[in-house]
């Protein structure tokens, strides 16, 4: 039960992009068709629960046993910045159209605040080893989630007359924060009404 | 002492991750076609997209895929043509002949008449969209420098009368200006052209004459007197034939009444 209200709340009511706003970067930026949403969604959430993982075990077998949990920012930042560079040669050998399609955010998923985010999370949560992979995991697909939608809605965008102004960034910024206002509707009761 | 540990304790992190790294690096080592890095080092790098590919090194790419043709940068010209050519162990291709952009106008507030005072955001769209421009004549420069701010490699600059002049030298031919230029009054000329008409009205002689005292009157003194001008009058607007000899250009820029032959350079 612990695991799919962690899913639930991750996916939905404290969705990484739409409440909570963190990794807006890559939103925006790679929004533009679902091919390289999802291509960014999979390498995002991918990410998400490896540093989960192993923000996790850094945490509690190496900071915590030898008093250096002030640390904890700067060695989860080595660790997700070693794992970026890691998924970053894993897509550029495999598939170099997505390589291609995601440009520089692939390597910002260094800086995306939504993997830092959810790395520290675990930890002030207090998340067991498992607890914490399944919530990397699911606010992975939380973030893929928005980033899909996002995406289908801008290509549609695209063949609708948009006032010149609003074309592109401002109209996405618009429908994004139309799009949180909706997941707002998402809150702790979901949780009680399909729980209990 | 508690420092000199923590230190230990993240530089053996970092080590770790970074040996892992570089193990992954060499086992996932992808093979790059090292000729698209040759030609992207031999390009200007000024990514202007003259060439009609995304910036230099998507020519660079295309080039080494043998999808693209040599020759079609034209901030780089012969030499760049040449060196291309070279690490692609082909033949250089002819270049396209090097065209720099030219204002065709030297209205400016006095020498032509306002039909209304603009007071609109400093881009010349803005003014355009209001009767298209608050100058009398439609086809001139509206002197707002949108074509200044889109220069990539700043070769536009506004002179002592307030007209905006290209440098030809500085111009690398990559047509910003001339798709932000609401009237369409920056043309491209090639670089070697020593004259230039400076108007682009293409309004009857009487009603240049009457609000602007430098526009192209279409009066054929140009054509008919100097035959060799290479200058020739459609819709009371000279224009000159690049191809032709121009030898005798300089006396019909002397010639023209309202002095609207202007050197190029």
């Amino acid at each position: 039960m612990a695991y799919v209200a962690i899913f639930i709340t991750y996916i939905f009511i404290n969705n990484f992009i739409l409440t909570q706003f963190l990794g807006i970067c890559p939103f925006i930026g790679v929004s533009k068709n679902s091919e390289s949403a999802i291509g960014m969604g999979m390498a995002v959430t991918f990410v998400m629960g490896i540093a989960s993982i192993i923000t996790w075990l850094v945490y509690t077998f190496l900071l915590v046993p030898l008093d250096l949990v002030y640390l904890q920012t700067l060695s989860f930042i080595l660790v997700i910045a070693a794992l970026v560079q890691f998924v970053e040669l894993i897509i550029q050998k495999n598939s170099p159209g997505l390589y291609q399609a995601l440009g520089i955010f692939l390597p910002l998923i260094t800086t995306n605040c939504a993997v830092l985010g959810i790395a520290i999370m675990n930890i002030t949560e207090g998340y067991t080893l498992m607890q914490s992979f399944s919530a990397g995991i699911a606010a992975g697909i939380g973030f893929t989630l928005a980033l899909v939608l996002m995406s289908n809605i801008r290509e549609r965008m695209d063949l609708f007359p948009v006032q010149k102004s609003f074309k592109g960034v401002p109209i996405a910024f618009i429908s994004g924060g139309l799009m949180a206002l909706a997941f707002m509707a998402f809150d702790k009761s979901l949780l009680t009404n399909l729980l209990g | 002492m508690n420092i000199l540990f923590a230190f230990l304790i993240i530089a053996s992190l970092g080590l770790l991750l970074g040996l892992g790294l570089a193990v992954a690096a060499k086992k996932l080592a992808v093979k790059k076609d090292e000729r698209a890095e040759e030609i992207l080092a031999v390009l200007p790098g000024a990514n202007c997209g003259a060439c009609g590919y995304p910036g230099c090194a998507g020519y660079a790419s295309a080039l080494s895929k043998g999808e693209a043709e040599n020759g079609l940068c034209s901030p780089g010209g012969a030499e760049t043509s040449a060196a291309v050519a070279e690490i692609l162990g082909i033949e250089a291709s002819a270049v396209h002949e090097r065209m720099v952009a030219f204002v065709h106008c030297r209205g400016n507030n006095e020498l032509t008449q306002r039909d209304y005072h603009y007071q609109g955001i400093e881009e010349c769209s803005g003014a355009y969209m209001l009767f298209q421009g608050d100058s009398s004549c439609k086809y001139g420069c509206l002197h707002l420098g949108s074509c200044m701010r889109v220069c990539p490699t700043n070769a536009i600059s506004r002179d002592a009368l307030g007209n905006m002049r290209v440098d030809p030298d500085a111009c690398i031919g990559c047509l910003k200006c001339t798709l932000v230029c609401p009237t369409k009054v920056i043309r491209m000329i090639p670089a070697r052209g020593s004259h230039a008409i400076a108007c682009n009205s293409l309004d009857k002689g009487g009603v240049v004459r009457k609000i602007c005292s430098v526009g192209c009157i279409g009066c054929k003194i140009c054509e008919k007197k100097f035959p060799d001008s290479g200058c020739t009058v459609t819709n009371f607007l000279s224009e000159i034939d690049y191809e032709s000899p121009m030898t005798q250009i300089g006396e019909a820029a002397q010639a023209c009444p309202t002095s609207c032959i202007v050197e190029a350079r």
